[in-house]
């Protein structure tokens, strides 16, 4: 193999890499094993959203009932008037906390509703990323029955 | 019959949508009668298309309850044709499509 042809091997491999690596910031809304299965909410917001540092916001509506008799089936809203391209769940006291993560375009509104499940009385966290920071919203849910079946 | 049923309105100017997805989202913690651990088998990704434009994506863990519901909003109007289809960790996908009234 000639110097050319190496170089130009070596270059498709180098984009090939890239491109790997560029992936899942493109479609960070994708589910990946990295963000999801981390046992820290911290944790898994880093790799979900490549910052962990939030800061609390009223602009962060979370609704969520104060009492949940049904840990398996509790209502979860979230919603912002702030300029969002993403939203994320985290329910603190289950095995894995990030339950959701959700992609906004622009042109959809920043809202999410969805069931969750949880394992026992937990606090839960609403994420909103906007403009690069993270912006939360808590609230306790009391579960008297829990969701996460063991 | 699909297993995804989808409700599309549009509320001036925006189109609110529900849907409900037939799932069994097992967490993988759950046992059987024997004592044996049930596999985990859940939804991972969620996306929403308007006129072949990807309008909403999600991606879910094992904490979604069983036969997740998901609502949201986009900017469309009635008329458009709304497609929402799902992955699973096993790979297996399904998809639905129905016109925004």
């Amino acid at each position: 193999m000639d110097r050319r042809s190496v170089l130009k091997v070596a270059g498709a491999v180098t984009a090939a890499a890239t491109a790997l690596v560029a992936l899942p910031r493109v479609a960070f809304a994708a589910y990946s094993d990295n963000a999801f299965k981390q046992k820290a909410g911290a944790d898994a917001l880093q790799n979900a959203f490549g910052a962990s540092a939030t800061t609390p916001s009223d602009q962060v509506k979370l609704k969520a009932p104060d009492i949940a008799e049904n840990g398996a089936v509790v209502p979860v809203e979230v919603e912002t008037d702030m300029e969002a391209e993403s939203i994320a769940i985290l329910i603190k006291e289950n095995p894995s906390p990030l339950a959701l993560t959700a992609d906004i375009p622009a042109g959809t509104k920043a809202l999410v509703k969805t069931r969750c499940r949880m394992g026992k009385t937990t606090q839960v966290t609403a994420v909103v990323k906007s403009g690069g920071k993270l912006y939360t919203a808590s609230k306790e849910v009391k579960v008297t029955i829990g969701g996460c079946g063991g | 019959m699909s297993s995804i049923r989808i409700k599309a309105k549009d509320r001036k100017g925006l189109v609110d949508v529900k849907c409900l997805m037939k799932h069994d989202m097992e967490t993988g913690l759950r046992k059987d009668k024997s004592g044996k651990k049930i596999p985990e088998h859940w939804i991972q990704d969620v996306t929403a298309e308007a006129n072949g434009q990807v309008v909403f994506s999600c991606a879910f863990n094992t904490s979604i309850s069983k036969d997740p519901y998901l609502a949201f909003a986009f900017a469309g109007k009635k008329g458009d044709s709304l497609k929402i289809s799902w992955k699973d960790n096993t790979g297996a996908t399904d998809s639905a499509e129905t016109k925004v009234k």
